[in-house]
Protein backbone atom coordinates (compact mmCIF):
# COMPACT_ATOMS: atom_id res chain seq x y z
CA UNK A 1 0.00 0.00 0.00
CA UNK A 2 1.19 3.55 -0.67
CA UNK A 3 2.70 5.67 1.70
CA UNK A 4 -0.81 8.05 1.60
CA UNK A 5 -3.06 4.95 1.87
CA UNK A 6 -1.45 3.79 5.15
CA UNK A 7 -1.67 7.41 6.48
CA UNK A 8 -5.49 7.61 5.24
CA UNK A 9 -5.95 4.19 7.03
CA UNK A 10 -4.46 4.99 10.24
CA UNK A 11 -6.24 8.35 10.17
CA UNK A 12 -9.39 6.82 9.50
CA UNK A 13 -8.75 4.12 12.25
CA UNK A 14 -7.95 6.54 14.88
CA UNK A 15 -10.74 9.18 14.26
CA UNK A 16 -13.07 5.70 14.39
CA UNK A 17 -11.66 4.83 17.50
CA UNK A 18 -11.87 8.85 18.93
CA UNK A 19 -15.70 8.60 18.19
CA UNK A 20 -16.11 5.04 20.06
CA UNK A 21 -14.51 7.20 23.19
CA UNK A 22 -16.25 10.10 22.64
CA UNK A 23 -19.97 8.11 22.08
CA UNK A 24 -18.86 6.02 25.10
CA UNK A 25 -18.49 8.62 27.10
CA UNK A 26 -21.59 10.82 26.12
CA UNK A 27 -23.35 7.83 26.83
CA UNK A 28 -22.22 7.68 30.66
CA UNK A 29 -23.13 11.27 31.45
CA UNK A 30 -25.99 11.41 29.23
CA UNK A 31 -27.54 8.25 30.85
CA UNK A 32 -31.12 9.37 30.13
CA UNK A 33 -34.00 9.76 32.07
CA UNK A 34 -35.45 6.69 33.71
CA UNK A 35 -38.75 5.74 32.81
CA UNK A 36 -39.22 9.03 30.69
CA UNK A 37 -40.57 12.07 31.13
CA UNK A 38 -44.36 12.36 32.40
CA UNK A 39 -45.78 16.42 30.78
CA UNK A 40 -48.48 18.14 32.95
CA UNK A 41 -47.66 21.37 30.17
CA UNK A 42 -50.63 20.44 27.96
CA UNK A 43 -52.77 18.72 30.70
CA UNK A 44 -54.49 21.86 31.73
CA UNK A 45 -55.06 25.42 30.28
CA UNK A 46 -52.11 27.75 30.72
CA UNK A 47 -52.35 28.97 34.72
CA UNK A 48 -54.56 26.44 36.01
CA UNK A 49 -53.28 24.31 38.41
CA UNK A 50 -52.10 20.85 37.77
CA UNK A 51 -52.86 17.79 39.22
CA UNK A 52 -50.09 15.50 39.93
CA UNK A 53 -51.13 11.40 41.50
CA UNK A 54 -48.59 9.67 42.53
CA UNK A 55 -48.13 6.73 44.97
CA UNK A 56 -45.22 5.17 46.90
CA UNK A 57 -45.31 1.17 47.06
CA UNK A 58 -43.01 -1.23 49.22
CA UNK A 59 -41.77 -3.29 46.19
CA UNK A 60 -42.34 -1.71 42.82
CA UNK A 61 -42.74 -5.47 41.72
CA UNK A 62 -41.12 -5.36 38.37
CA UNK A 63 -38.31 -4.52 36.26
CA UNK A 64 -34.64 -4.88 37.36
CA UNK A 65 -35.38 -4.09 40.64
CA UNK A 66 -38.32 -5.93 41.64
CA UNK A 67 -37.90 -5.59 45.54
CA UNK A 68 -37.03 -2.30 45.90
CA UNK A 69 -39.42 0.57 47.04
CA UNK A 70 -40.48 3.06 44.70
CA UNK A 71 -42.60 6.07 43.95
CA UNK A 72 -44.94 5.52 40.91
CA UNK A 73 -46.46 8.25 38.17
CA UNK A 74 -50.27 8.30 36.95
CA UNK A 75 -49.83 9.74 33.29
CA UNK A 76 -52.42 11.73 32.98
CA UNK A 77 -51.81 10.76 28.84
CA UNK A 78 -53.68 7.30 29.52
CA UNK A 79 -54.59 7.20 33.16
CA UNK A 80 -51.79 4.26 33.74
CA UNK A 81 -49.40 3.79 36.31
CA UNK A 82 -45.83 4.68 34.92
CA UNK A 83 -42.41 4.08 37.10
CA UNK A 84 -41.53 7.30 36.43
CA UNK A 85 -40.05 10.05 38.43
CA UNK A 86 -39.26 13.03 35.90
CA UNK A 87 -42.16 15.35 35.57
CA UNK A 88 -42.88 18.00 32.87
CA UNK A 89 -44.32 21.09 34.92
CA UNK A 90 -45.61 25.00 34.05
CA UNK A 91 -43.65 27.32 35.95
CA UNK A 92 -45.59 29.52 38.27
CA UNK A 93 -48.44 27.28 38.50
CA UNK A 94 -50.07 25.92 41.48
CA UNK A 95 -49.40 21.93 41.88
CA UNK A 96 -52.28 20.06 43.60
CA UNK A 97 -50.27 16.57 44.47
CA UNK A 98 -52.69 13.44 45.43
CA UNK A 99 -50.10 10.90 47.01
CA UNK A 100 -51.54 7.50 47.84
CA UNK A 101 -49.59 5.81 50.38
CA UNK A 102 -49.06 2.15 50.43
CA UNK A 103 -45.80 1.45 52.42
CA UNK A 104 -44.90 0.55 55.71
CA UNK A 105 -42.95 2.96 57.70
CA UNK A 106 -41.03 3.20 61.44
CA UNK A 107 -39.72 6.42 63.48
CA UNK A 108 -38.03 9.03 61.08
CA UNK A 109 -33.94 9.08 61.44
CA UNK A 110 -34.61 12.71 62.01
CA UNK A 111 -38.00 14.02 62.93
CA UNK A 112 -37.11 17.29 61.48
CA UNK A 113 -39.04 15.63 58.10
CA UNK A 114 -41.87 14.85 60.23
CA UNK A 115 -43.80 18.40 59.62
CA UNK A 116 -45.40 19.28 56.56
CA UNK A 117 -43.38 22.35 55.14
CA UNK A 118 -42.80 24.39 52.05
CA UNK A 119 -46.04 23.75 50.92
CA UNK A 120 -49.34 25.97 50.42
CA UNK A 121 -50.65 26.96 53.87
CA UNK A 122 -47.49 24.91 55.47
CA UNK A 123 -49.89 21.98 55.84
CA UNK A 124 -51.46 18.64 54.09
CA UNK A 125 -54.34 16.54 54.64
CA UNK A 126 -54.08 13.01 55.60
CA UNK A 127 -57.76 10.74 54.82
CA UNK A 128 -58.88 14.45 54.57
CA UNK A 129 -57.94 15.85 58.03
CA UNK A 130 -55.39 18.84 57.84
CA UNK A 131 -51.97 18.02 59.53
CA UNK A 132 -48.51 20.02 60.07
CA UNK A 133 -46.70 18.23 61.91
CA UNK A 134 -46.70 14.22 62.46
CA UNK A 135 -45.29 12.15 65.56
CA UNK A 136 -43.25 9.86 63.99
CA UNK A 137 -42.61 7.39 66.68
CA UNK A 138 -46.43 7.05 66.89
CA UNK A 139 -48.41 3.71 65.42
CA UNK A 140 -46.51 2.53 62.23
CA UNK A 141 -44.24 5.74 62.17
CA UNK A 142 -43.44 7.55 58.72
CA UNK A 143 -42.59 5.55 55.46
CA UNK A 144 -41.41 7.82 53.14
CA UNK A 145 -41.15 12.03 52.55
CA UNK A 146 -42.07 14.11 49.56
CA UNK A 147 -39.14 16.49 49.52
CA UNK A 148 -38.35 19.44 46.95
CA UNK A 149 -35.19 20.88 48.79
CA UNK A 150 -34.78 24.06 46.21
CA UNK A 151 -38.25 24.84 47.13
CA UNK A 152 -38.61 24.27 51.30
CA UNK A 153 -41.04 21.62 50.43
CA UNK A 154 -41.41 18.76 53.06
CA UNK A 155 -44.44 16.36 53.42
CA UNK A 156 -44.16 13.54 55.60
CA UNK A 157 -45.95 10.05 54.04
CA UNK A 158 -47.75 8.51 57.02
CA UNK A 159 -47.00 4.80 56.91
CA UNK A 160 -49.58 2.20 56.64
CA UNK A 161 -50.64 -0.41 59.39
CA UNK A 162 -51.39 -4.26 58.36
CA UNK A 163 -49.98 -6.24 55.81
CA UNK A 164 -48.80 -3.67 53.18
CA UNK A 165 -49.43 -3.98 49.25
CA UNK A 166 -46.96 -6.72 47.79
CA UNK A 167 -46.50 -5.27 44.70
CA UNK A 168 -46.75 -2.40 42.81
CA UNK A 169 -48.76 -0.87 41.16
CA UNK A 170 -51.00 -1.00 44.62
CA UNK A 171 -54.91 -0.62 44.84
CA UNK A 172 -57.15 0.41 46.95
CA UNK A 173 -58.39 -3.26 48.06
CA UNK A 174 -54.51 -3.02 50.34
CA UNK A 175 -53.76 -0.46 53.13
CA UNK A 176 -53.25 2.91 51.68
CA UNK A 177 -53.28 6.67 53.04
CA UNK A 178 -54.45 9.60 50.97
CA UNK A 179 -52.43 12.84 51.36
CA UNK A 180 -53.02 16.02 49.19
CA UNK A 181 -51.16 19.14 49.40
CA UNK A 182 -50.25 22.11 46.94
CA UNK A 183 -47.13 23.47 46.46
CA UNK A 184 -46.33 26.53 43.56
CA UNK A 185 -43.66 25.90 41.16
CA UNK A 186 -41.47 28.53 40.60
CA UNK A 187 -39.70 29.82 37.41
CA UNK A 188 -38.30 27.32 34.62
CA UNK A 189 -35.49 25.21 35.91
CA UNK A 190 -34.50 21.53 37.08
CA UNK A 191 -35.27 20.81 40.33
CA UNK A 192 -34.77 17.52 41.91
CA UNK A 193 -36.84 15.92 44.44
CA UNK A 194 -35.95 12.85 46.54
CA UNK A 195 -37.84 10.68 49.71
CA UNK A 196 -35.54 11.81 53.61
CA UNK A 197 -36.78 8.47 54.88
CA UNK A 198 -33.49 6.04 54.31
CA UNK A 199 -35.61 3.52 53.15
CA UNK A 200 -33.13 1.24 51.26
CA UNK A 201 -33.66 -1.67 52.76
CA UNK A 202 -30.31 -3.66 53.21
CA UNK A 203 -27.91 -0.85 51.93
CA UNK A 204 -25.77 0.93 54.22
CA UNK A 205 -27.90 3.43 56.18
CA UNK A 206 -30.44 2.76 54.13
CA UNK A 207 -29.05 5.57 51.79
CA UNK A 208 -28.01 3.09 48.84
CA UNK A 209 -30.28 1.06 46.08
CA UNK A 210 -33.49 2.48 45.85
CA UNK A 211 -32.21 6.36 47.35
CA UNK A 212 -29.75 6.68 45.02
CA UNK A 213 -31.06 5.65 41.83
CA UNK A 214 -33.11 7.83 39.63
CA UNK A 215 -36.56 6.59 38.70
CA UNK A 216 -37.15 5.31 42.43
CA UNK A 217 -37.17 7.30 45.24
CA UNK A 218 -36.19 11.09 43.72
CA UNK A 219 -36.69 12.36 40.46
CA UNK A 220 -36.42 16.06 38.98
CA UNK A 221 -39.08 18.14 38.26
CA UNK A 222 -38.58 20.04 34.63
CA UNK A 223 -40.10 23.28 35.22
CA UNK A 224 -40.59 25.00 32.00
CA UNK A 225 -42.18 28.30 30.40
CA UNK A 226 -45.47 27.26 29.25
CA UNK B 1 42.52 40.03 33.24
CA UNK B 2 39.81 38.24 31.59
CA UNK B 3 38.44 36.72 34.98
CA UNK B 4 38.21 40.23 36.73
CA UNK B 5 36.26 41.15 33.45
CA UNK B 6 33.63 38.66 34.22
CA UNK B 7 33.33 39.35 37.46
CA UNK B 8 32.62 43.18 36.78
CA UNK B 9 30.25 41.96 34.69
CA UNK B 10 28.45 39.85 36.86
CA UNK B 11 28.10 42.31 39.54
CA UNK B 12 26.70 45.10 37.47
CA UNK B 13 24.40 42.35 36.44
CA UNK B 14 23.40 41.52 39.79
CA UNK B 15 23.46 45.06 41.01
CA UNK B 16 21.64 46.28 38.19
CA UNK B 17 18.92 43.21 38.54
CA UNK B 18 18.57 43.16 42.21
CA UNK B 19 17.64 47.00 42.13
CA UNK B 20 15.09 46.70 39.59
CA UNK B 21 13.57 43.62 41.60
CA UNK B 22 13.30 45.85 44.52
CA UNK B 23 11.23 48.09 43.22
CA UNK B 24 8.92 46.28 41.14
CA UNK B 25 8.04 43.64 43.76
CA UNK B 26 7.44 46.79 46.20
CA UNK B 27 4.87 48.78 44.15
CA UNK B 28 3.39 45.32 43.02
CA UNK B 29 2.98 44.62 46.71
CA UNK B 30 2.05 47.70 47.57
CA UNK B 31 -0.16 47.44 44.74
CA UNK B 32 -1.72 44.44 45.62
CA UNK B 33 -1.91 44.71 49.44
CA UNK B 34 -3.93 47.79 48.72
CA UNK B 35 -6.10 47.41 46.09
CA UNK B 36 -6.96 43.83 45.97
CA UNK B 37 -6.14 42.44 49.38
CA UNK B 38 -9.28 43.63 50.94
CA UNK B 39 -11.87 42.11 48.20
CA UNK B 40 -9.54 38.62 48.48
CA UNK B 41 -11.99 35.73 49.35
CA UNK B 42 -13.71 34.57 51.27
CA UNK B 43 -14.16 38.22 52.54
CA UNK B 44 -14.69 39.96 56.20
CA UNK B 45 -18.04 38.78 57.47
CA UNK B 46 -16.54 36.91 60.37
CA UNK B 47 -13.14 36.38 62.65
CA UNK B 48 -12.26 33.76 60.80
CA UNK B 49 -12.91 34.54 57.00
CA UNK B 50 -11.37 38.16 57.93
CA UNK B 51 -8.20 36.77 59.69
CA UNK B 52 -7.65 34.18 56.51
CA UNK B 53 -7.81 36.70 54.05
CA UNK B 54 -5.12 38.64 55.98
CA UNK B 55 -3.41 35.18 55.69
CA UNK B 56 -4.00 34.64 52.33
CA UNK B 57 -2.75 38.59 51.80
CA UNK B 58 0.91 37.86 53.37
CA UNK B 59 1.34 34.70 51.59
CA UNK B 60 0.64 36.44 48.04
CA UNK B 61 2.82 39.85 49.04
CA UNK B 62 5.59 37.17 49.92
CA UNK B 63 5.22 35.18 46.96
CA UNK B 64 5.02 38.26 44.57
CA UNK B 65 8.88 38.94 44.97
CA UNK B 66 9.30 35.52 44.28
CA UNK B 67 7.55 35.01 40.95
CA UNK B 68 9.00 38.62 40.33
CA UNK B 69 12.49 37.10 40.66
CA UNK B 70 12.03 33.85 38.92
CA UNK B 71 10.40 35.29 35.81
CA UNK B 72 12.38 38.59 35.98
CA UNK B 73 15.88 36.80 36.14
CA UNK B 74 14.29 34.47 33.14
CA UNK B 75 13.43 37.84 31.60
CA UNK B 76 16.89 39.41 32.08
CA UNK B 77 18.86 36.03 31.01
CA UNK B 78 16.95 36.29 27.77
CA UNK B 79 17.05 39.68 26.85
CA UNK B 80 20.97 39.82 27.90
CA UNK B 81 22.38 36.07 27.56
CA UNK B 82 20.59 34.98 24.45
CA UNK B 83 23.01 33.07 22.23
CA UNK B 84 22.04 35.24 19.15
CA UNK B 85 24.10 38.01 21.05
CA UNK B 86 27.40 38.05 20.06
CA UNK B 87 30.41 38.81 22.64
CA UNK B 88 28.70 38.24 25.53
CA UNK B 89 30.02 35.80 28.39
CA UNK B 90 28.21 33.22 29.86
CA UNK B 91 27.65 34.62 34.28
CA UNK B 92 27.38 31.20 35.07
CA UNK B 93 28.87 28.62 32.98
CA UNK B 94 31.74 26.33 33.46
CA UNK B 95 33.62 26.26 36.64
CA UNK B 96 32.10 30.07 37.57
CA UNK B 97 29.24 27.88 38.61
CA UNK B 98 30.35 24.84 40.41
CA UNK B 99 31.43 25.91 44.34
CA UNK B 100 30.01 28.92 45.12
CA UNK B 101 29.23 28.67 48.61
CA UNK B 102 27.97 32.48 48.79
CA UNK B 103 25.20 31.13 46.23
CA UNK B 104 24.07 27.96 48.01
CA UNK B 105 24.38 29.36 51.31
CA UNK B 106 22.23 32.18 50.51
CA UNK B 107 20.05 30.24 48.75
CA UNK B 108 19.81 28.05 51.72
CA UNK B 109 19.48 30.82 54.18
CA UNK B 110 16.93 32.64 52.74
CA UNK B 111 14.65 29.73 51.58
CA UNK B 112 14.85 28.43 55.10
CA UNK B 113 13.83 31.82 56.75
CA UNK B 114 11.06 32.41 53.97
CA UNK B 115 9.34 28.50 54.86
CA UNK B 116 10.14 28.64 58.60
CA UNK B 117 8.81 32.16 59.14
CA UNK B 118 5.96 30.90 57.16
CA UNK B 119 5.45 28.06 59.78
CA UNK B 120 5.59 30.57 62.64
CA UNK B 121 2.97 32.62 61.29
CA UNK B 122 0.77 30.11 60.19
CA UNK B 123 0.77 28.43 63.87
CA UNK B 124 0.37 32.11 65.02
CA UNK B 125 -2.80 32.52 62.87
CA UNK B 126 -4.23 28.90 63.89
CA UNK B 127 -3.96 29.65 67.33
CA UNK B 128 -5.08 33.09 67.68
CA UNK B 129 -7.97 32.21 65.49
CA UNK B 130 -9.55 30.08 67.72
CA UNK B 131 -8.99 26.87 65.31
CA UNK B 132 -9.10 29.66 62.27
CA UNK B 133 -13.12 28.14 61.47
CA UNK B 134 -11.60 24.82 60.92
CA UNK B 135 -13.64 22.12 62.86
CA UNK B 136 -11.16 20.93 65.97
CA UNK B 137 -13.17 17.88 67.03
CA UNK B 138 -14.94 16.80 69.83
CA UNK B 139 -12.04 18.85 72.52
CA UNK B 140 -11.47 21.78 71.38
CA UNK B 141 -7.50 23.01 72.06
CA UNK B 142 -8.47 26.73 71.42
CA UNK B 143 -12.21 28.00 72.06
CA UNK B 144 -13.09 31.44 72.79
CA UNK B 145 -13.76 32.73 76.16
CA UNK B 146 -16.62 30.90 77.76
CA UNK B 147 -17.23 28.42 74.67
CA UNK B 148 -17.27 25.40 77.31
CA UNK B 149 -19.19 27.04 79.88
CA UNK B 150 -21.78 28.01 76.90
CA UNK B 151 -21.85 24.73 75.70
CA UNK B 152 -22.52 22.81 78.68
CA UNK B 153 -25.19 25.01 80.00
CA UNK B 154 -26.91 24.18 76.28
CA UNK B 155 -26.56 20.43 76.65
CA UNK B 156 -27.78 20.84 80.26
CA UNK B 157 -30.91 23.09 78.74
CA UNK B 158 -30.03 25.96 80.42
CA UNK B 159 -28.26 28.26 77.72
CA UNK B 160 -28.74 31.31 77.82
CA UNK B 161 -28.20 34.36 74.73
CA UNK B 162 -29.44 37.59 74.65
CA UNK B 163 -28.28 40.32 72.56
CA UNK B 164 -25.24 42.54 73.99
CA UNK B 165 -24.65 39.56 76.19
CA UNK B 166 -21.17 38.88 74.78
CA UNK B 167 -22.49 35.23 75.52
CA UNK B 168 -20.98 32.00 72.80
CA UNK B 169 -23.70 30.96 71.27
CA UNK B 170 -23.86 27.05 70.25
CA UNK B 171 -25.27 25.82 67.17
CA UNK B 172 -25.92 22.36 65.96
CA UNK B 173 -24.96 21.42 62.28
CA UNK B 174 -26.89 18.14 61.60
CA UNK B 175 -25.98 16.38 58.20
CA UNK B 176 -27.71 13.59 56.58
CA UNK B 177 -27.93 12.69 52.81
CA UNK B 178 -28.65 14.65 51.56
CA UNK B 179 -29.47 18.09 53.32
CA UNK B 180 -27.97 19.92 56.69
CA UNK B 181 -30.78 20.76 59.42
CA UNK B 182 -29.81 22.90 62.29
CA UNK B 183 -30.86 22.37 66.25
CA UNK B 184 -30.46 25.81 68.55
CA UNK B 185 -30.37 24.39 72.31
CA UNK B 186 -30.32 27.47 73.63
CA UNK B 187 -33.72 28.10 72.28
CA UNK B 188 -35.22 24.77 73.36
CA UNK B 189 -33.12 22.73 70.80
CA UNK B 190 -36.05 23.45 67.97
CA UNK B 191 -34.73 22.39 64.52
CA UNK B 192 -34.67 23.87 61.52
CA UNK B 193 -32.74 24.08 58.15
CA UNK B 194 -32.78 27.27 58.17
CA UNK B 195 -28.71 28.75 59.49
CA UNK B 196 -29.56 32.17 60.60
CA UNK B 197 -26.93 33.89 62.97
CA UNK B 198 -26.80 37.11 65.60
CA UNK B 199 -24.04 39.58 64.44
CA UNK B 200 -21.20 40.47 66.77
CA UNK B 201 -21.28 36.85 68.29
CA UNK B 202 -19.03 34.22 69.03
CA UNK B 203 -20.94 30.85 67.42
CA UNK B 204 -19.72 27.60 68.51
CA UNK B 205 -20.86 25.12 65.75
CA UNK B 206 -21.21 21.65 66.82
CA UNK B 207 -20.93 19.48 63.22
CA UNK B 208 -22.10 16.19 63.40
CA UNK B 209 -23.52 13.36 60.74
CA UNK B 210 -26.50 10.97 60.90
CA UNK B 211 -25.10 8.97 58.68
CA UNK B 212 -22.11 9.00 56.02
CA UNK B 213 -18.96 11.78 56.32
CA UNK B 214 -20.45 14.82 55.35
CA UNK B 215 -18.34 18.27 55.54
CA UNK B 216 -19.76 21.46 56.61
CA UNK B 217 -18.22 24.49 54.63
CA UNK B 218 -19.73 27.73 55.14
CA UNK B 219 -17.66 29.73 52.69
CA UNK B 220 -18.04 33.06 53.66
CA UNK B 221 -18.01 32.31 57.21
CA UNK B 222 -14.50 30.66 56.70
CA UNK B 223 -15.80 27.42 58.87
CA UNK B 224 -15.26 24.11 57.51
CA UNK B 225 -15.85 20.85 59.54
CA UNK B 226 -16.14 17.68 59.03
CA UNK B 227 -19.02 15.72 59.41
CA UNK B 228 -18.65 12.11 60.84
CA UNK B 229 -21.64 9.96 62.46
CA UNK B 230 -20.99 9.61 66.46
CA UNK B 231 -18.61 12.88 66.24
CA UNK B 232 -19.18 16.38 67.76
CA UNK B 233 -16.42 17.98 65.93
CA UNK B 234 -16.68 21.58 67.06
CA UNK B 235 -15.84 25.04 65.09
CA UNK B 236 -15.33 28.76 66.21
CA UNK B 237 -15.77 31.74 64.78
CA UNK B 238 -17.35 35.34 65.41
CA UNK B 239 -19.66 37.07 63.05
CA UNK B 240 -18.78 40.35 62.36
CA UNK B 241 -20.74 41.80 59.02
CA UNK B 242 -24.29 41.23 58.13
CA UNK B 243 -25.25 39.36 54.86
CA UNK B 244 -25.96 36.12 53.10
CA UNK B 245 -23.81 33.07 53.07
CA UNK B 246 -23.49 29.60 51.28
CA UNK B 247 -23.55 26.47 52.87
CA UNK B 248 -22.21 23.43 51.11
CA UNK B 249 -21.30 19.91 51.81
CA UNK B 250 -17.56 19.39 50.50
CA UNK B 251 -17.77 15.44 51.44
CA UNK B 252 -18.87 13.82 48.35
CA UNK B 253 -21.94 11.97 49.86
CA UNK B 254 -23.92 9.82 47.66
CA UNK B 255 -26.16 10.78 44.22
CA UNK B 256 -27.73 14.03 45.75
CA UNK B 257 -24.60 15.68 47.00
CA UNK B 258 -24.37 18.12 44.70
CA UNK B 259 -27.54 19.52 45.30
CA UNK B 260 -26.71 19.30 49.49
CA UNK B 261 -26.49 23.07 50.10
CA UNK B 262 -28.52 26.10 51.32
CA UNK B 263 -27.63 29.54 52.21
CA UNK B 264 -27.56 31.07 55.57
CA UNK B 265 -28.00 34.56 57.17
CA UNK B 266 -26.10 36.95 59.03
CA UNK B 267 -28.38 39.47 61.14
CA UNK B 268 -28.68 42.28 64.02
CA UNK B 269 -28.81 40.48 67.29
CA UNK B 270 -32.35 41.65 68.14
CA UNK B 271 -33.40 40.42 64.61
CA UNK B 272 -31.63 36.95 65.17
CA UNK B 273 -33.80 36.91 68.69
CA UNK B 274 -37.08 37.93 67.22
CA UNK B 275 -36.63 34.97 64.61
CA UNK B 276 -35.49 32.59 66.80
CA UNK B 277 -38.14 33.06 69.48
CA UNK B 278 -40.76 32.75 66.51
CA UNK B 279 -38.98 29.90 65.24
CA UNK B 280 -39.07 27.91 68.69
CA UNK B 281 -42.82 28.91 69.10
CA UNK B 282 -43.68 28.04 65.50
CA UNK B 283 -42.64 24.42 65.27
CA UNK B 284 -42.72 23.64 68.49
CA UNK B 285 -44.84 20.48 68.42
CA UNK B 286 -42.41 19.43 66.46
CA UNK B 287 -39.44 19.99 68.78
CA UNK B 288 -41.67 18.04 71.40
CA UNK B 289 -40.94 14.86 69.35
CA UNK B 290 -37.23 15.47 68.62
CA UNK B 291 -34.98 13.46 70.70
CA UNK B 292 -33.71 15.48 73.77
CA UNK B 293 -30.94 17.36 72.70
CA UNK B 294 -27.53 15.77 72.43
CA UNK B 295 -24.02 16.61 70.65
CA UNK B 296 -24.08 13.33 69.06
CA UNK B 297 -27.17 11.02 67.65
CA UNK B 298 -26.63 7.10 67.06
CA UNK B 299 -27.76 6.62 63.86
CA UNK B 300 -29.91 3.10 62.73
CA UNK B 301 -28.38 1.20 60.03
CA UNK B 302 -31.34 1.46 57.92
CA UNK B 303 -34.44 3.76 58.91
CA UNK B 304 -36.87 1.49 57.29
CA UNK B 305 -38.16 -0.92 60.12
CA UNK B 306 -34.69 -2.80 60.33
CA UNK B 307 -31.68 -3.33 58.31
CA UNK B 308 -27.95 -4.39 57.63
CA UNK B 309 -25.14 -2.51 60.27
CA UNK B 310 -21.97 -2.32 58.37
CA UNK B 311 -21.19 -6.21 60.63
CA UNK B 312 -23.74 -7.98 58.74
CA UNK B 313 -25.43 -7.98 61.78
CA UNK B 314 -29.57 -7.53 61.98
CA UNK B 315 -31.12 -5.10 64.37
CA UNK B 316 -34.01 -3.81 64.43
CA UNK B 317 -34.52 -0.04 65.06
CA UNK B 318 -35.34 1.37 68.38
CA UNK B 319 -35.83 5.24 68.73
CA UNK B 320 -34.15 5.00 72.02
CA UNK B 321 -30.47 4.37 70.04
CA UNK B 322 -31.16 7.70 68.05
CA UNK B 323 -30.50 9.11 71.83
CA UNK B 324 -27.25 9.66 72.82
CA UNK B 325 -25.19 12.12 74.99
CA UNK B 326 -21.62 13.04 74.54
CA UNK B 327 -20.66 16.43 76.44
CA UNK B 328 -17.89 18.30 75.37
CA UNK B 329 -14.99 18.27 77.31
CA UNK B 330 -13.53 21.45 79.48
Amino acid sequence: MAKGGRVAVVLLAFLVAAGLVIWGVAELITPGVPGGVISYTNTQAAGQPVNLTIQTVGSIGFGSHPTWVSYLTLDPANGQWRHATTWKLPADTVIHVIEYQYDSGSPLRNQEWGQVQGTIGNDATLNGKEFSVYNSNSAGGVGHTFAIPALGVSVPLIAVTGTPCAAGPCHFNSPHNIETFSFKTPGPGSYYWQCFVPCGLGYLFGNGGPMSTQGFMGGELEVVQQ
Amino acid sequence: MAREKVSDQEKNHLRRFFAAWAIVSVVLDVLFWTLVGPHVPPGRMTSSARADQFDFNVLFVIALPVIVGVWGFLGYSIRHWRSTREGVLEPVGGPAAANNKRAELSWIVITSAVVLALAVFGTIALIAGQGAGGGEGPNSIWTPPGAVKAETAALAGKGAWSPNSNEVLPIQVIAQQWKFTYRYPTFGGFETTQLILPDNTNIAFNVTSLDVIHSFWAYQLEVKADANPLENNVAYTKTEQLGRFVVRCSELCGIWHGAMFNYGTVVSQSDFLAWAQATEAKVAANTAYLPPFAWTYVPDANGAAGGYYPDGNVTPYSPVETYGSKQPSS
